[in-house]
């Protein structure tokens, strides 16, 4: 079976069609076009960024009591929105890395396994289970702040924007364990540096229990990114010595 | 207060215009807007969409209409993208699927509870259990997939349950169509439920159409294609309520009269200062093209368009939340089934109807809506909840 790096007929380079490349090129030089350069659209997105539309916002201040109260009283003086906005981005982050490590454990167990790499269910499943666990940790502290863990944040939106590619990856049957393993990569470094940022937050805002349990998570997230980029290197490794890449 | 039809004459067709700007504004929010913001563009997307179609089909049929089609069919097509362009980037289009079911949904309601005429209010009733269970499974997409809330989008308004299940809304062709009212004993009313209604879905299904092949997940693109089979079946149900006999000027007239009550009811009940503006421009463009088309008419059949068109608009579409005459129609009528123009209970529907074997024919190898949606129960915040506090039970147990 042909894999992606195989050689095959592959039609998107100029090259292949020297001839007409050559006519469209003196096509396209002679061509009256409009004046000016790329400047033009930037004004044009300046413009608009200039109107100070957002995405959205925060939602009211929820009723806030309780343990609530007190858990946000070492936060005084600061703006707890900031910090509950950057908890529910990463929360939406964590649910929809269940949804991709899902996606890959469907896409291996329709392969089967094989002399591979050493890319096991099992450890994808306890990868998603930990995914889940730190979805679930950061529901928990939105609603020990007060603020209601269903609301869609504006940065829990963008974040979900950004994540759009990653998804699409993983669930194209056509792309291979090491395409889906790359976009995995770099899914997995943007959670490393966001829980570090997460860490330091949440010590600003006097968090210290959360600060704890943070740092736990970033240990497990952390062992996520180092497996996830030994199986890239040794499906990369495979891939040049002329082996397909199986689990 | 009605608005008189006879004294509201709107902006005239000759100074109604746009320049590329004035088609590309800020968007709605996401997050900010109220979902029936979110509605309200969607529904008229699908006016505009619909009275952009319908004038084309129109001057293909007809050459003395053709310059005066053009004309009001450009200024239809800068409004369609003036309104189709206040969805923001952010919303995925999975998050736009379940919008436009929560338009079939909540607007459909309205209608029927609205609609004088027992059949047609039994159409609707009909179709709306199909939408309902539509938003069902497209939630459960969305959750299963994105791994994203569905409610973020409905705000609370509507229910994530199944309707009458998607599984079994396949039907035979001659199974959708239904009996047309009368042209000459129908309420204006009816006239104008049936064509906007017959609009929601028609986008709805070249919506479908178009965005199903964007997802890579399989499953994504099976479930694209289910629907929007249905919604081809939709369109059929509802364009064939609508009197084949009348004159393509009779229909042209109640297209832009249709326009000016959605625009009306838009404009009575919108919460977003910014978008009530564009509502309110809108209507009287609409009132612009409706009485150069009442003039067209007078001219052209040489009889009083009053006679077609009410004095007075009908109360406007009520843009709330159906919840509960939802779930009465949802407990009452589930078990229809269609037979031919008819709609009898499931076990009345006979052997011999042709939509058994094509029903079996389609889902020979199962319903991709069943399978996206096995086990779904909607909670906040995501199924996965629910399967993080499973996943520390079980630890804790182990431990």
């Amino acid at each position: 079976m042909k894999t992606p790096v195989d050689m095959g007929m592959n039609k998107t380079g100029a090259g292949l069609h020297p001839r007409q490349t050559q006519e469209m090129i003196e096509a396209a030089e002679g061509a009256r076009v409009p004046p000016g350069d790329e400047t033009a659209m930037a004004e044009v997105r300046a413009g608009y960024s200039g109107s100070r539309d957002v995405i959205g916002t925060m939602p009211p201040p929820a009723s806030v009591k309780g343990a609530a109260k007190t858990a946000m009283k070492a936060a005084t003086g600061k703006k707890a929105t900031v910090f509950i906005d950057k908890l529910a981005e990463r929360m939406a982050f964590e649910r929809t890395g269940t949804r991709l490590y899902e996606a890959i454990r469907a896409k291996l167990a329709g392969l089967g396994g094989g002399d591979g790499i050493g890319l096991y269910d099992a450890r994808l499943r306890e990868i998603q289970n930990q995914e889940t666990a730190h979805m679930e940790l950061l529901y928990s502290c939105i609603e020990k702040l007060g603020a209601d863990p269903t609301t869609e944040t504006p940065s829990a939106d963008v974040a979900g924007v950004q994540s759009l590619g990653i998804l699409q990856v993983l669930t194209d049957p056509r792309t291979t364990i090491s395409q889906c393993l790359n976009a995995l990569l770099t899914a997995e470094l943007v959670d490393n540096a966001s829980w570090e940022l997460l860490i330091e937050l949440a010590d600003e805002m006097g968090q210290q229990d959360m600060v704890n349990e943070f740092r736990i998570a970033l240990q497990e997230e952390q062992h996520h990114l180092d497996t996830v980029r030994n199986w890239v290197v040794e499906a990369s490794r495979k891939e040049l010595h002329g082996h397909e890449v199986v689990a | 207060m009605a608005l008189d039809l006879m004294k509201e004459r709107g902006i005239p067709l000759a100074r109604q215009q746009f320049n590329w700007q004035d088609l590309v504004r800020t968007p709605i929010s996401k997050l900010n807007d109220d979902a029936f913001t979110r509605v309200r563009v969607i529904l008229m997307n699908g006016i505009e969409n619909e009275a952009w179609i319908f004038q084309h089909q129109f001057a293909r049929m007809n050459r003395d209409m053709r310059k005066e089609l053009a004309m009001v069919r450009r200024v239809e097509q800068h409004q369609q993208t003036l309104v189709n362009w206040l969805l923001p980037a952010d919303q995925s289009v999975l998050e736009t699927t379940i919008g436009y079911e929560q338009v079939a949904v909540e607007v459909t309601a309205s209608v029927a509870q609205h609609e004088p005429d027992p059949y047609m209010k039994q159409v609707y009733e009909f179709g709306v259990l199909e939408d309902f269970d539509h938003l069902y499974r497209y939630a459960a997409l969305m959750d299963r997939l994105e791994g994203k809330d569905p409610n973020c989008i409905l705000q609370s308004y509507t229910d994530v349950v199944p309707g009458r299940p998607t599984v079994e809304q396949h039907r035979h062709p001659f199974d959708d169509l239904r009996t047309p009212y009368d042209r000459k004993k129908a309420a204006p009313i009816t006239r104008i439920h049936a064509l906007l209604i017959l609009a929601a879905e028609q986008q709805t299904r070249n919506f479908y159409a178009t965005v199903g092949n964007v997802y890579a997940d399989p499953v994504a693109r099976q479930v694209y294609a289910e629907i929007s089979s249905i919604e081809e079946q939709h369109v059929t149900q509802y364009e064939s309520i609508i009197d084949p006999d009348e004159t393509w000027m009779e229909k042209w007239l109640m297209h832009e009269c249709m326009e000016v009550y959605c625009y009306y009811s838009c404009m009575q009940q919108e919460s977003n200062p910014r978008i009530k503006a564009i509502w309110e421009m809108l209507l009287d463009y609409e009132l612009g093209h409706l009485h150069h088309v009442m003039d067209l008419f007078q001219r052209v059949e040489k009889r009083d368009p009053m006679e077609v068109l009410p004095a007075k608009l009908p109360e406007p579409l009520d843009f709330t939340s159906h919840r509960d005459w939802v779930r009465k129609v949802l407990d009452t009528q589930v078990d229809l089934r269609a037979d031919g123009p008819r709609f009898v209970p499931k076990e009345q529907l006979p052997p011999t109807s042709p939509s058994h074997a094509y029903n079996k024919m389609v889902n020979a190898k199962g319903s991709p809506t069943e399978i996206v949606s096995a086990g779904y129960h909607w909670i906040p915040g995501t199924e996965l909840i629910k399967r993080a506090q499973m996943l520390r039970a079980a630890q804790a147990g182990v431990h």
